[in-house]
């Protein structure tokens, strides 16, 4: 994981497929990824859309809330 | 003075048919592209019709057709099969792509034309001066770089950045939005001469794709709607589990792994703006109903071409003149986008008993084209209580 504006997400770089679709899906568009690296900023609302709409589970709450 | 009149961001089949349409109307483009290699990695199905090719000027090569069908089969729920041949299936199938190749087939045609290409190269946000998008910010292998343009094209796909930088609004809603996962699966059994669409509660509020590749392998993937989701992950563990509960797949093993998301919603109410507009996937242009977006993209993005090459000879990139495309885009798909959403959200709600009714009324009364107007019709004749929350379509 690499800089991230917020500490409230941990992306399991092992599962992510870089695939975008926490990006498309986000409704503040506060996700980037340079094709290698999500990265969060300050924008976020805590939807949680992004967890739930990754095909392969690598979005989770930090500390495992 | 800007380098170049047109800048367009993603080289999928959107951005290079934009680029060559630009490029071959006289503009001075650049297409810029976030990865390292052009079509890889691969984020599709692969399953196209071919009746569309000629209007837009793909010319396919023998590398880029991966497998050609005879048609399509729609399974329901409890099994039994429709078969629909390729003439019926129309939009729907026909050939399987193998888009590693087809994707560089559309951005040597982009080239062939004019169009610059820069590869490892991503937009990290908009220059914008007097209200108006007068180009894009970039980070190209590792530099930072402001290019200048006339208009800068957002063909960057389902992540739509240069969409959302411009103001203009791409959000789905949640019920438009169906998340995917799919193998490359080979040792599999299939009948490999027809594309598979496995309809109901194996994937709800989509379906499970089969398209062959080879003779003994196929993409299996399959897209759920995001409403219908409740737990992380639970897109791959459909799959796998759907994988398992099919005779001909369970001895598969996967060469690929391939996860995204697909809009499935009404066409949207601006795709242009001030030195800016949105192509493909950025623009929402996918069929609702079958998640699909290669075909109306490509229309979508000759349009766009052509305006472009208009706007740079009149060096007039202002949203009045953009208004062309704005128009042009929505003359050929605005309808259908409609038609196939209202429709989709009609056949989430239907459930397994309903489909499988369906998939048996069609087999008795049989269609002679695969239109969403014919079939309805059809099962109206036999059923009309199947059908009557699609009164509105016939």
């Amino acid at each position: 994981m690499a800089k991230n504006e917020l500490d409230e997400f941990d992306v399991d770089i092992t599962r992510c497929m870089h695939c975008g679709a926490c990006v498309g899906s986000c409704p503040v568009n506060a996700i980037f990824l340079n094709e290698v690296v999500l990265e969060f900023n300050d924008d976020c609302n805590m939807c949680k859309r992004c967890i739930k709409v990754c095909p392969v589970g690598a979005i989770k709450l930090s500390g495992g809330r | 003075m800007p380098e170049y009149d047109v800048v367009v961001v993603g080289a999928g089949p959107a951005g290079s048919m934009t680029a060559k349409w630009a490029a071959k109307g006289g503009a001075k483009v650049l297409m810029i592209e976030k990865r390292q290699e052009i079509g890889s990695p691969v984020r599709c199905g692969e399953g196209i019709s071919r009746s569309w090719l000629d209007s837009v000027g793909i010319k396919l090569n023998s590398k880029s057709v991966a497998w050609k069908v005879k048609g399509a089969k729609i399974v329901a729920p409890n099994g039994s099969k429709f078969t629909l041949s390729e003439k019926m299936a129309g939009n729907e199938v026909g050939l399987v792509l193998d888009r590693v190749f087809f994707d560089k087939l559309l951005a040597k045609d982009a080239v062939k034309a004019g169009a610059d290409l820069m590869l490892k190269t991503s937009a990290t946000g908009l220059l914008k001066s007097g209200g108006k998008v007068a180009g894009v910010k970039v980070k190209s292998f590792g530099e930072t770089k402001d290019i200048k343009c006339g208009c800068v094209v957002g063909a960057d796909g389902f992540e739509s950045q240069v969409g959302r930088w411009a103001g203009i609004d791409t959000r789905l809603a949640p019920r438009d939005i169906t998340s995917c996962f799919q193998y490359r699966l080979t040792n599999i059994g299939i009948d490999y001469d027809y594309c598979e669409f496995i309809l109901g509660s194996k994937a709800p509020g989509g379906y499970v794709w089969i398209f062959p590749k080879e003779k003994d392998t196929a993409n299996v993937g399959l897209g759920i709607q995001f409403t219908k989701l409740k737990n992380p992950a639970e897109v791959k563990k459909y799959l796998d589990k759907f994988i398992q509960g099919d005779s001909r797949l369970r001895k598969g093993k996967a060469l690929e792994m391939v996860s995204g998301a697909v809009s499935i919603c009404a066409p949207i109410d601006k795709t242009i703006g001030n030195g800016v507009l949105l192509v493909g996937d950025s623009a929402r242009q996918i069929d609702p109903i079958t998640g699909g977006g290669i075909a109306h993209s490509c229309k979508a993005a000759k349009v766009a071409g052509m305006v472009l090459g208009r706007a740079a000879k009149e060096r007039d990139y202002s949203e009045k003149s953009l208004q062309r495309y704005e128009k042009g885009w929505r003359d050929i798909l605005e309808n259908s986008l409609y038609r196939n959403w209202m429709a989709k959200e009609k056949l989430v709600t239907l459930s397994d008993d309903t489909l499988n009714k369906v998939i048996a009324t069609l087999n008795e009364v049989g269609v002679e084209k695969m239109s969403a107007y014919a079939i309805l019709k059809a099962i109206e004749k036999k059923h009309p209580d199947l059908v009557k929350d699609f009164q509105q379509f016939l």
